[in-house]
């Protein structure tokens, strides 16, 4: 006798624990692929998954096995005009037949990638792991939004917790006055017309049968999630990117601007982006510019700030907007520049941002460059700035923000 | 029939399925199945979704298994060719297991399901309980909580040990997987009781015995010389199960590892008959579903629709292109097994004197008495060498031929006529022999009196080399080994003609 079991309902993630060893044993692969994507991924395209590669030779797995060569016989179907005898040239390489029914793992010695696709948390992750990210600011970035739970009337299913008994109460009376009050009418007639006291008696008890409560009764308070009130965020990015910005310092630059965006949209809903690059003059440019366009000329910073706030006044009230600023250089400025770029920071563009960071690539760590000596005076608790070399050195300059605006 | 009559009796129409529906079915093809006796383990049949059935195909089939990254990347590699529509799922999966586990899934038709009670839990399951090498390798009836044990045992090092150190041993495992059989001595049936209990028992008798003082005391003469005379040569005789001779002989492995590498080598030992019974296995699947289900359309219990469903993917499973066809892979396990066992069929009912001269013993015999007997005591190997007829030769169109590596055209030895029937037949049942398939490495003398090195011996046959995998295989034992692992190439008549030698990093 067979048994017939529905397990459509059990867990459908069995093989998460292997999925997840398996991204772990090549993670040093699978993030050379994931630094290619946000190489090339826009910055607020970037928390979603992504398709990544592994040399298939990096992943296979050793057994004995027999190779080509030596002699051996094969059987094949599918003969048309040989005769015994008959000699055939041999294929050069590749192709035909392996050996027979053990064809598997031979011939397939490419240098091909295994590609697959990261899920977005997967992804993420990864990203997340080049920054040194911790724990705590990965909970706050990596989850996808913030819910609430509001009241939202009731309904016929749920679970018992939610039962609302009062609810239920009133639908199983109404019920019960809606499906006896006929029959109670028709016993009375039958009372009142002297009926015999079989039939009354019959109806009595149909009158009683009719259930206190049945599950059509039940009603469950109703809870529905919603995002959490959220507003509009402004993010200026600034940088410099005279012919001393290599791309090396472009690529730190994109992943601290990234870790920021990701941050805001995080905790507003409407994040917009301001790309304003500078030489000796700024513009505002497309993301794509920002970060490809080779620039040369030389380097004003007091230009960006200027033009930022240009943008700010004309689109972006404060009254309506969290401004937040991104500054990326590699500290060169001449002349007066630094000072009274540091000043005009001070004055009148701190005041109206909810936060600025500068995060500074030269060229060599020992350094002060002119630019962070002179921000250096700037004290206020939205500024903050850092000297960053590699990526590990990313996160730190944001800390203080995550740690003071995700709790 | 007319079309009236067998109206009445369907049991269903069209493509939609229910669970009251899958047991009539099961019922009625249960019943048929009878009357032909089959003789199963009583079947389980779960209905899954189709991402089940790619976690299902991850862990090698079986329904729980340890973790392992490599089942991940199997996962992955499924998952991806699904979605992109590259390859689609199985119909199907069956385990050998008793009660027999079959996978049916959702998105299938009635049909479908049908198509997959018969073959899985009529076939496979008969096969399964019926053949020599399912009875003698493997344990049905434990297989399960013997995996579940496993898993947890498993677990449990990886808590203590840390996942990297067990990763590290079950990945040098499974590189030698294929070396774990025992295969002329059979194996002590599994119980994951007993299986714990004996665990125990041995840590803890390792763990009273010790005792330093053993060590510092003079040894008579006589030991000495028996000593000497084991020194000669160890073991005795060559050894071709490599991971019971680490497990029992490591002279580094810590008792969890040793546990580590029994439970490989038990899987491995549970999936070696179905490497030699693929033709055999799947002949006798498809070829029941196929009379199972055409016995019911006689007796007017399914419609045509339901049975041109049927054909469809029948048809689908049994092709054979032939070697110039661009989708050819090697033969069809699927289309050989089938034919040859409907062929057997034909030459029990309905002999021609060719039959008779090639099959004298079978032939006017009953069918059902001749196939069950070859379902129960043949191999793939050995059944094609002793049924495949030369009406199948000819109507595969078998040719064979031979690649020496010293000329530069392949020569047609053989093909489906008069003189070549036997050497065709001959050539097809050795490319079924597992030592084609699996190279032929034994463990020839263990140092263990010297420097604790291993020496292994490769019998090369006809000048075949190993890939270069071999050399990351022997890293990987010596991992296990913990000393110096060689191996020589021995080719017969011209001695060792190669030696790798691999020391523990």
């Amino acid at each position: 006798m067979s048994m017939i079991i529905d397990r459509r309902l059990n867990d459908r993630n069995k093989n998460a624990t292997n999925r997840q060893r398996f991204i772990k044993r090549y993670k040093a692969q699978l993030r050379r692929s994931v630094a290619d994507i946000v190489a090339d991924r826009s910055i607020t395209d970037m928390s979603r998954g992504g398709e990544v590669g592994i040399p298939v030779k990096d992943i296979s797995e050793p057994r004995f096995r027999i190779g080509r060569g030596g002699d051996r016989e094969m059987v094949h179907p599918g003969n048309k005009e040989f005769n015994t005898g008959d000699m055939i040239a041999k294929p050069k390489s590749g192709g035909g037949g392996g050996s027979g029914s053990g064809g598997e793992g031979q011939g397939e010695e490419g240098q091909d990638n295994f590609m697959f696709t990261l899920s977005k948390e997967e992804f993420m992750n990864l990203f997340f792991d080049d920054l040194e990210l911790p724990r705590m600011a990965r909970t706050v970035l990596g989850d996808s939004q913030q819910f609430t739970y509001r009241r939202a009337g009731y309904t016929p299913s749920g679970v018992p917790a939610n039962l609302s008994v009062p609810r239920s109460v009133k639908n199983a009376m109404a019920r019960r006055i809606a499906l006896t009050a006929p029959l109670k009418r028709e016993l009375e007639e039958l009372k009142q017309a002297g009926a015999d006291a079989e039939e009354i008696e019959a109806l009595e008890k149909r009158i009683q049968r009719i259930p206190y409560l049945d599950e059509y009764d039940l009603r469950f308070r109703h809870r529905v999630k919603e995002p959490k009130p959220i507003s509009r965020a402004v993010m200026f990015c600034l940088m410099d990117v005279s012919a001393s910005m290599s791309e090396a310092k472009k690529d730190l630059a994109k992943r601290f601007y990234t870790l920021l965006y990701l941050f805001l949209s995080r905790k507003y809903e409407q994040v917009e982006l301001v790309f304003i690059r500078h030489t000796s003059n700024a513009e505002e440019v497309d993301e794509h510019a920002f970060f490809h366009d080779p620039q040369t000329g030389g380097t004003v910073v007091m230009s960006a700030l200027n033009l930022m706030i240009d943008i700010q006044q004309e689109r972006y009230s404060p009254n309506e907007w969290n401004i937040y600023g991104a500054q990326v250089s590699d500290g060169d400025a001449f002349g007066s520049d630094p000072q009274r770029s540091a000043m005009k920071l001070n004055k009148d563009i701190l005041p109206l941002c909810k936060y600025f960071a500068y995060v500074e690539v030269p060229d060599s760590p020992s350094t002060i460059t002119p630019l962070a000596a002179a921000y250096s005076q700037i004290r206020s608790e939205t500024f903050a700035m850092s000297t960053v070399m590699d990526r590990g050195d990313v996160y730190p300059v944001l800390r203080e923000l995550f740690q003071k605006e995700s709790v | 029939m007319t079309a009236a009559k067998r109206g009445k009796t369907v049991l269903s129409q069209g493509g939609d399925w229910n669970f009251e529906l899958l047991q009539r079915y099961d019922k009625e093809i249960g019943i048929i199945a009878k009357e032909y006796g089959l003789d199963t383990y009583p079947n389980q049949i779960e209905v899954i979704a189709s991402e089940q059935m790619l976690d299902a195909y991850a862990s090698v089939g079986l329904p729980i298994s340890y973790s392992h990254w490599s089942y991940g990347k199997e996962f992955i590699q499924n998952e991806e060719a699904y979605r992109r529509g590259m390859r689609g799922l199985a119909y199907e999966l069956v385990i050998n297991s008793d009660p027999c586990i079959a996978y049916l899934m959702e998105d299938n038709s009635m049909p479908m399901q049908a198509l997959v009670i018969a073959h899985a839990c009529y076939g496979h399951n008969s096969f399964f309980k019926g053949n020599y090498l399912f009875k003698q390798w493997t344990s049905a009836d434990a297989i399960v909580d013997y995996m579940v044990f496993a898993r947890k045992y498993i677990f449990d090092c990886e808590q203590r040990y840390g996942e990297d150190r067990v990763e590290e041993t079950i990945d040098a495992c499974h590189a030698l997987m294929d070396h774990g059989v025992d295969r002329f001595h059979r194996p002590s049936p599994l119980s994951a009781e007993d299986e714990l209990h004996r665990q125990h028992e041995r840590e803890e008798h390792a763990w009273k015995q010790y005792d330093d003082i053993w060590r510092t005391l003079p040894q008579k003469a006589a030991d000495k010389t028996r000593a000497k005379s084991k020194m000669r040569s160890f073991p005795p005789e060559p050894q071709e199960n490599l991971l019971y001779f680490i497990e029992k002989y490591s002279p580094t492995l810590e008792p969890w590892q040793r546990e580590i590498v029994r439970i490989v080598r038990k899987l491995a030992q549970y999936f070696y008959p179905q490497g030699l019974t693929k033709v055999m296995n799947e002949g006798w699947a498809t070829f029941w579903h196929y009379t199972l289900l055409n016995t019911m359309y006689d007796r007017g219990l399914v419609d045509d629709g339901f049975m041109f469903e049927i054909l469809q993917s029948h048809t689908n499973v049994v092709m054979q292109p032939g070697f110039d066809h661009p989708g050819y892979s090697g033969i069809n396990p699927y289309a050989l097994g089938f034919a040859m066992m409907r062929d057997i069929r034909r030459i029990c009912e309905e002999p021609d004197d060719e039959d008779r001269a090639w099959f004298p013993d079978i032939v006017d015999k009953d069918w059902r008495e001749v196939l069950d007997f070859a379902m129960r005591n043949y191999k793939d190997e050995s059944f094609i060498a002793q049924y495949l007829s030369p009406k199948l030769i000819r109507e595969f169109h078998l040719f064979a031929i031979a690649d020496k590596h010293k000329e530069d055209h392949l020569r047609v030895e053989a093909i489906h006529n008069e003189a070549g029937y036997r050497e065709v037949r001959r050539m097809l049942s050795k490319q079924y022999n597992r030592d084609v398939l699996i190279p032929d490495i034994q463990i020839l003398r263990y140092e263990h009196m010297g420097d604790r090195s291993l020496v292994l011996r490769y019998n090369r046959l006809r000048e075949r080399p190993l890939t270069d995998d071999a050399t990351e295989v022997l890293k990987h034992l010596s991992r296990l080994w913990g000393f110096t692992v060689t191996m020589e190439v021995f080719e017969e008549g011209r001695g060792v003609v190669d030696k790798v030698e691999v020391s523990p990093a």
